[in-house]
């Protein structure tokens, strides 16, 4: 009886999108073969930065705690640039979600870009939708397990590359990929490489769709970026319905009598000048552009219609206005049925059907248009691009950018952090001098040894001294950090020394270079006033 | 009827025939997944706790096939690390200590592994850093005062052999005698001059009739001037540091019936290497003293 039950989820309905050419398909190709350059080529880019550092332009160095990028060294305390990049990168992309839409998910986003490498290979195995459906629905036989095998077989190097590549990041990559071969290299290095080939073949080469539909956070987020002002692809149904397949009716419409309003005109114009008819279907219907030839389905990665409107499933790839515009070149009609458009550009009303109702072609144009005069204008396309929203989210962004780039520059080479040591808040030395202990930790960013003098200010009467360093001079390797025992003394007169707590500032200066900089600190002297003066002779 | 089963027509699912306000409740079965995973899980617990450790007895719990046990685990990795160390371990037993600071490596291995030898057997007393406890007599060893010598080899003997122990003959004694024989007036005027001696406040009338009985009775060991010997652990008083308390009647207790400390010899507990880990991590808290006997600590402005 539970048979009965309904299921609980909806199988996988399997998509095999068609070929297609155009603009927007040379874009993606453009942008599938930068980023994946980008991606692959960067850990082999060299940058020399002397003897004692990694010569490798782009290198996450987790075992050094250093990132480098080029002629930039991030350490981990200065995590915030980072941070910034994080949040530049999320306003980024707010900022193009509300001027374009999805766009970030239709060209950059690598599940959408290897997919995109997924399904050409697979094209190529395994021949075009056609080809593919007849495949998919044709019992197991020698050829198809050879095409599936082929496959997957390339998908699979694909996605070690891809694993391979992620791991380069992390470690010299000519050293890496030597002992990635002679199998030497760290066991995290081959689970890392695992995980990310397992992802991206089961991403690219078997969900697909689903991850941005089911697993993809960022669609959802996205709706609420978009407003009517947005430019995302659609499908002008003013234009395109009713659809149907019909004979050629070879009569010219006059321009202005098809709508009103200056998208139509335009529309109507384009319409005239390539001496296109009025369709009419079998039974008569006057019919829109849309000949239902369904080739925006075919191509469609995600498997929706976008005819039906935009819905969640939408990467805005825009390979069906690739395919409707070819479709539109060879019945002669103006392209961009399906487009790029903003929809509070498109006309609330739908001229056709209320023109074929009043019988268009003995109307009179004014009676059309004077019926209804339409409060839309369309808006030129800077107006979708600079709108408030976007001007702000570019303004933060740029604000954001600003500070990073300024922060880089004015941080300094040198660097100190100290803590005092508080157990015990001090010491009261044999001549009674009250002794304070700080740890401070020393860095040095520069690519070689430097010597480094630890001062305090002339005027305090506070006296300095290092432990094991009788100079006040502390040598730090190059690149790293040294934490150092500092200790102030103040001679039993001094004021500080009787004062439970004063200011203290701990000066350092990088020797070669002059370069100065300090931290305040705390002196504790001696905690019980009252027993001092008793004591004091 | 046998078949007493009632079937929802809504969902053709069995209830379980209970009903509440005319509701039913439905007997759905668990999915097959579900039940198989459950069963998976029982019998990868039977297997579990026959490898490894699982059943408590009443002494101890059953070993497991495997043998398993965290503390071998642990015993595992400090054999490995001691191992790994071994060099350096041997070279810090054999380095003279009075030039281990010039070896900057083996320097800052022996200052680390004398930080943690510290905590887990030092700091008890000494505090965890190395403060003392001043109202318990447990010295300060952050200050530049040493009662039995700064300098490396000195505070390591006083590390192998300790103080006033009866374990270790080779252990630093010293014994300062009550002075209960004395007139209450007399150590009064004793304890003035003491005072006196580190400029504290004190009666001067009092400090001159002291000053004789202080040269008689005390400056054998203190010396005449109150600098102390460190050959017969016998404190400073001309000095900021106090052990156990500068007021007039914390020396008057000392005199009645003097306090003095113990401290264990650790030889045999630690061992060389240790012994000489711990002296470094010590030596290098800011009251060291270099072999010339002069502080290693050079104040400068």
């Amino acid at each position: 009886m539970s048979d009965s039950a309904p299921p609980l989820f909806a199988a996988r309905e399997p998509i095999f999108p068609r070929r297609v050419s155009g603009f927007f398909r040379r874009l993606k190709w453009v942008i599938l073969i930068l980023t994946l350059g980008v991606y692959y080529i960067t850990p082999w880019i060299r940058w020399d930065r002397g003897p004692n550092l990694p010569d490798q332009a782009v290198l996450v160095d987790l075992a050094n705690r250093r990132f480098h990028f080029f002629w930039i060294e991030i350490w981990p305390h200065e995590f915030y640039f980072v941070a910034g990049l994080l949040i530049m990168a999320g306003l980024g992309l707010f900022l193009f979600t509300s001027a374009l839409g999805r766009v970030w998910c239709g060209y950059a986003c690598p599940q959408t870009v290897w997919s995109d490498l997924f399904m050409t290979v697979e094209r190529w195995i395994e021949g075009d939708r056609n080809a593919r459906i007849r495949l998919h629905n044709a019992p197991w036989s020698p050829r198809k397990a050879l095409l599936r095998l082929s496959k997957w077989v390339v998908w699979l190097l694909i996605a070690v590359a891809t694993g391979g590549a992620w791991v380069f990041y992390f470690a010299d990559a000519p050293t890496l990929a030597h002992d990635l071969v002679t199998l030497q290299a760290a066991p995290v290095a081959y689970v890392t490489i695992a995980v990310l080939t397992a992802t991206t073949f089961i991403f690219g080469g078997f969900m697909r769709e689903q991850v941005c539909i089911y697993m993809c956070p960022w669609p959802r987020i996205q709706g609420a970026m978009m407003d009517p002002g947005t430019l995302t692809v659609g499908y002008r149904k003013w234009r395109g319905e009713p659809r149907g397949k019909g004979g050629v009716k070879r009569q010219k419409v006059a321009a202005e009598a098809i709508g009103s309003g200056d998208a139509v005109a335009r529309y109507g114009a384009a319409v005239d000048k390539n001496t296109a008819a009025e369709r009419q279907s079998r039974s008569g219907e006057v019919l829109g552009d849309c000949i239902d030839c369904n080739a925006c389905v075919a191509v469609c990665p995600m498997g929706i219609d976008i005819r039906e409107g935009q819905q969640m499933e939408c990467i805005t790839c825009a390979l069906c206005i690739d395919a409707c515009d070819d479709v539109m070149a060879k019945i002669g009609r103006p392209r961009g049925l399906i487009d790029y458009l903003a929809l509070d550009d498109e006309p609330p009303t739908q001229p056709k059907e209320s023109a074929e109702v009043a019988g268009l072609a003995e109307t009179p144009a004014g009676d059309v248009a004077g019926a209804s005069q339409p409060s839309w204008q369309p808006k030129p396309l800077w107006q979708h691009i600079f709108r408030p929203r976007t001007i702000f989210y570019t303004t933060a962004w740029a604000a954001i950018g600003v500070a990073l780039i300024v922060a880089l520059f004015i941080r300094p080479e040198i660097d100190m952090t100290i803590a005092p040591v508080r157990n015990p808040t001090y010491v009261t030395l044999s001549d009674g001098s009250i002794r304070n202990a700080y740890d401070i930790r020393l860095r040095n960013k520069h690519g070689e040894a430097r010597d480094f003098q630890l001062s305090l200010v002339a005027e305090s009467g506070l006296q300095l001294a290092l432990e094991g360093a009788p100079d006040n001079l502390v040598e730090v390797p190059a690149d790293t950090s040294r934490l150092q025992r500092v200790y102030v003394i103040a001679p039993p007169q001094a004021p500080a020394a009787g004062q439970q707590r004063s200011d203290l500032r701990l000066w350092v200066e990088d020797v070669i270079s002059g370069e100065r900089a300090y931290g305040n600190t705390i002196f504790n002297g001696k905690e019980d006033r009252n027993e001092r003066s008793e004591d004091a002779g | 009827m046998t078949d007493n089963r009632k079937i929802d027509p809504e969902t053709g699912t069995e209830t379980t025939g209970h009903s509440w306000d005319g509701i039913e409740e439905l007997n759905t079965p668990l999915p097959r997944w579900w039940l198989w995973t459950f069963y998976a899980t029982v019998i990868w617990g039977v297997i579990y706790t026959i490898l490894y450790p699982a059943w408590p007895m009443v002494s101890g719990a059953t070993t497991g096939l495997l043998g398993y046990s965290t503390r071998a685990e642990v015993a595992d990795e400090i054999e490995r690390v001691d191992l790994s160390n071994a060099d350096l371990t041997e070279s810090l037993v054999r380095v003279d200590l009075g030039v281990l600071e010039e070896n900057e490596k083996l320097h800052r291995f022996a200052v680390q592994a004398g930080r943690s030898v510290f905590a887990a057997n030092c700091s008890q007393c000494h505090g965890a850093g190395a403060g003392g406890v001043v109202a318990s007599g447990y010295p300060n060893l952050l200050d530049d005062d040493w009662l039995w010598g700064g300098t490396m080899e000195e505070i390591a003997y006083t590390v192998r052999h300790g103080i006033r122990n009866e374990e270790d003959p080779d252990a630093r004694f010293s014994e300062m005698p009550p002075f209960d024989w004395m007139e209450e007036a007399e150590l009064d005027a004793v304890a003035h001059f003491v005072r006196s001696l580190s400029k504290l406040k004190h009666d001067e009338s009092a400090a001159i009739e002291g000053a004789s009985l202080y040269a008689d009775n005390c400056s054998a060991c203190h010396d005449e001037n109150g600098l102390g010997d460190r050959e017969l652990g016998a404190p400073n008083l001309a000095d900021a540091i106090w052990l156990r308390g500068s007021s007039h009647d914390a020396i008057m207790r000392q005199l009645n019936a003097p306090r003095m400390g113990v401290m264990p010899p650790w030889q045999a507990r630690l061992g060389e290497a240790e012994v000489r880990a711990v002296t470094a991590y010590v030596h290098g808290l800011g009251g060291g003293e270099a072999d010339v006997g002069k502080s290693e600590v050079e104040p400068t402005q």
